[in-house]
């Protein structure tokens, strides 16, 4: 039943992104370019020249926009060409003005230094659909010069389709399509299917079983960002895993948390792990603690709680940075039995020097699946897998492509 | 109705906030834009639970004179002064010149980077012991790191100034980090992202759902 919905709710994805790509043809073809003179009453006077002073500089000629394409009506594109005194001590730059009308009152949007000849209007007074005149003033030691004319109406519009994400798309909808057909698939044949052993997975149990022998706590980490990291979010599923594990050895657990919402839902998967071992009598509150958001405030709390209560296991799952050092020297110094699991490639080196067991990037990701090893799980597994075989074929195209010089691969892959 | 519901907001704006990424039009932008700064609201929330957490605990270890309680008081103290400071203070709590940003300036940061030092003394302990030459792999990693640390200090191509370019200590340095450092780091990458577009589209169909918690 879940996969029928899953499978609706993909087409209605599909529906949904394929009517917008039709109409965003008309949206942006349709933006005008106008050059407006700009009217007299609206020229600042030019100061009479000094003798001996530098000069104010020759104005900007040939102001143009365009409309920033697959975009959210956010931004527009100006460029024009630049003072004729560009280059010499005349010109430190331009400034990029903007008004609702051709006649001003004119604000500034952006600078630019000399030498450069366009600038793009992405700030967050820019209206959507809305007319704007823009005009680029030359600047100076000898004063500002502002150009001939004005460019207008310039309108920044939205697209219904951000074209240069065509192949994320279609990859994602790849990928989305083998996870649900491995799903579906492991579910029609039943029982449980092959995944290879995972050394760094089956190391937590033992090395929950090693803190229980110790008659000492396991310290679970759940990393260092809040819950809109994936790698916390993968932190907290397994936590329920460990929790129900140690449940069944008796053994207390200590989950210091860093985000106070990853906290709440940790207390909440640690007292699920003790009532699906039907231990639930057992849950201690305390044993998950929100401590801080700040890094080496966290870190050093940790590393208080390792060398005071000296647990037996170590577990750091999630994301990690600068402190995961700190944390797996700290801990190796206790004796403890250690297993730690990031998708952060700059700090596995770290993890794989001081602790037990370390699981790689995609092991992390494997692991909630390795561990119910429930065959819906397994299945999605499969559906990456399978992803890997593409990706890696995409490559050696690719490689081949850019070697005879071809890169019609390259240009589509790439994304804005 | 306790779980069926979360199970289909997550649906629905997981699957929205993957539109989002493709429709830059503003009948999808404008409610993601939406979505996203209530979730950074929800989060700010969220602190209050976090704060009264760590009252409740610490306090209890305070009243019950817990080995370490004395560090306990002063992570109390600490915390309360410091809310209150910022209430006095108000909006302006973080302008230069206020007590709040003396405190962070003066004690949080001096201890932070008092932290951040240490990683020194264990980046040396860790580098002893991972280039002990024990199995064919550490000896790779030892002769690996070598190569590297000495094209990245002035030594290394003093010693093989001599030697042709593509010999030299800096030029084999860099074809470390270049090619197979860099081979090695994008497969993990790539694995990680797969990964997490995996879980991601498990917990968004709802079958990846003990983050309800175990309870109906």
């Amino acid at each position: 039943m879940q996969h029928r919905a899953g499978l609706t709710a993909a087409v209605v994805l599909v529906s949904l992104l394929a009517l917008p790509a039709r109409s965003q043809v008309t949206a942006v073809s349709g933006a005008p370019l106008v050059v407006v003179p700009e009217p007299a009453a609206a020229k600042p006077p030019v100061p009479a020249p000094v003798p001996g002073a530098l000069q104010a500089p020759r104005p900007a000629r040939g102001l143009t926009w365009k409309d920033v394409p697959d975009d959210a009506g956010r931004a527009v594109e100006l460029s024009w060409e630049s003072s004729p005194d560009d280059g010499t001590q005349l010109v430190d730059g331009y400034h990029l003005m903007r008004s609702e009308s051709p006649g001003g009152p004119w604000t500034l949007v952006d600078s630019v230094t000399a030498g450069v000849a366009t600038c793009r209007d992405q700030s967050t007074s820019l209206r959507r659909d809305l007319a704007h005149f823009y005009r680029v003033d030359a600047h100076g030691p000898g004063g500002v010069t502002p150009a001939g004319s004005v460019t207008g109406p310039a309108i920044a519009s939205s697209q219904w389709f951000n074209r240069t994400r065509w192949s994320v798309l279609l990859l994602t909808m790849l990928f989305f399509g083998f996870v649900l057909f491995f799903i579906q698939s492991v579910q029609g044949e039943g029982g449980k299917p092959f995944l290879r052993r995972i050394p760094g997975i089956d190391a937590i149990e033992e090395a929950i079983g090693r803190a229980t022998e110790m008659g000492r706590p396991v310290l679970y980490v759940p990393g260092v960002q809040d819950i809109d990291d994936m790698q916390t979010v993968q932190a907290l599923i397994i936590l329920e895993s460990v929790a129900k594990t140690t449940a069944r050895y008796e053994t207390p657990i200590k989950v210091p948390v860093s985000y106070p919402i990853p906290f709440t839902i940790a207390q909440e998967m640690v007292k699920s792990g003790y009532v699906h071992a039907g231990r639930a009598e057992q849950y201690d509150p305390e044993s998950v603690q929100f401590v801080s958001p700040e890094q080496f405030a966290y870190v050093a709390a940790i590393t208080g709680v390792m060398m005071r209560d000296q647990p037996g296991a170590h577990i750091f799952l999630g994301a990690f940075f600068a402190e995961s050092l700190l944390l797996a020297e700290a801990g190796y110094a206790t004796g403890a039995i250690q297993v730690a699991g990031t998708a952060n490639a700059d700090q596995l080196p770290f993890f794989v020097v001081a602790c037990d067991y370390t699981l790689i990037g995609e092991e992390l990701f494997a692991a909630s699946a390795y561990l119910s090893g429930e065959p819906k799980l397994v299945g999605s597994l499969q559906g990456a897998d399978l992803m890997k075989i593409v990706i890696i074929l995409l490559v050696v195209v690719g490689c081949a492509l850019e070697s005879f010089g071809q890169h019609g691969l390259t240009q589509w892959l790439a994304t804005q | 109705m306790k779980r069926e519901i979360p199970l289909f907001l997550t649906a629905a704006v997981g699957l929205f906030m993957i539109l989002s990424f493709f429709v830059p039009h503003q009948a999808v932008s404008v409610p993601a834009d939406f979505l996203q700064q209530s979730a950074i609201i929800i989060v700010a929330f969220g602190i209050v639970l976090g704060g009264a957490n760590l009252l409740r605990v610490n306090l209890e270890a305070v009243v019950r004179r817990q080995p370490g309680w004395t560090y306990k008081l002063v992570l109390i103290a600490g915390l309360v002064v410091t809310v209150t400071l910022g209430l006095i203070e108000g909006r302006d709590f973080q302008a230069a010149g206020t007590r709040s940003t003396w405190i962070y300036d003066q004690v949080y940061s001096s201890m932070s980077s008092a932290m951040f030092a240490l990683l020194a003394f264990f980046i040396a302990s860790a580098a002893f012991r991972a280039f002990r030459i024990r199995t064919t792999e550490a000896a790779l990693l030892a002769v690996a790191a070598l190569i590297v640390m000495m094209g990245r200090v002035p030594l290394g191509g003093v010693l093989t100034a001599g030697l042709p370019r593509e010999l030299r200590v800096e030029t084999l340095a860099q074809w470390i980090l270049d090619v197979p450092q860099n081979a090695a780091n994008r497969a993990i990458l790539i694995g990680a992202a797969l990964g997490v577009m995996a879980t991601g589209l498990r917990v968004i169909l709802g079958i990846e759902r003990s983050y309800l918690s175990g309870e109906d």
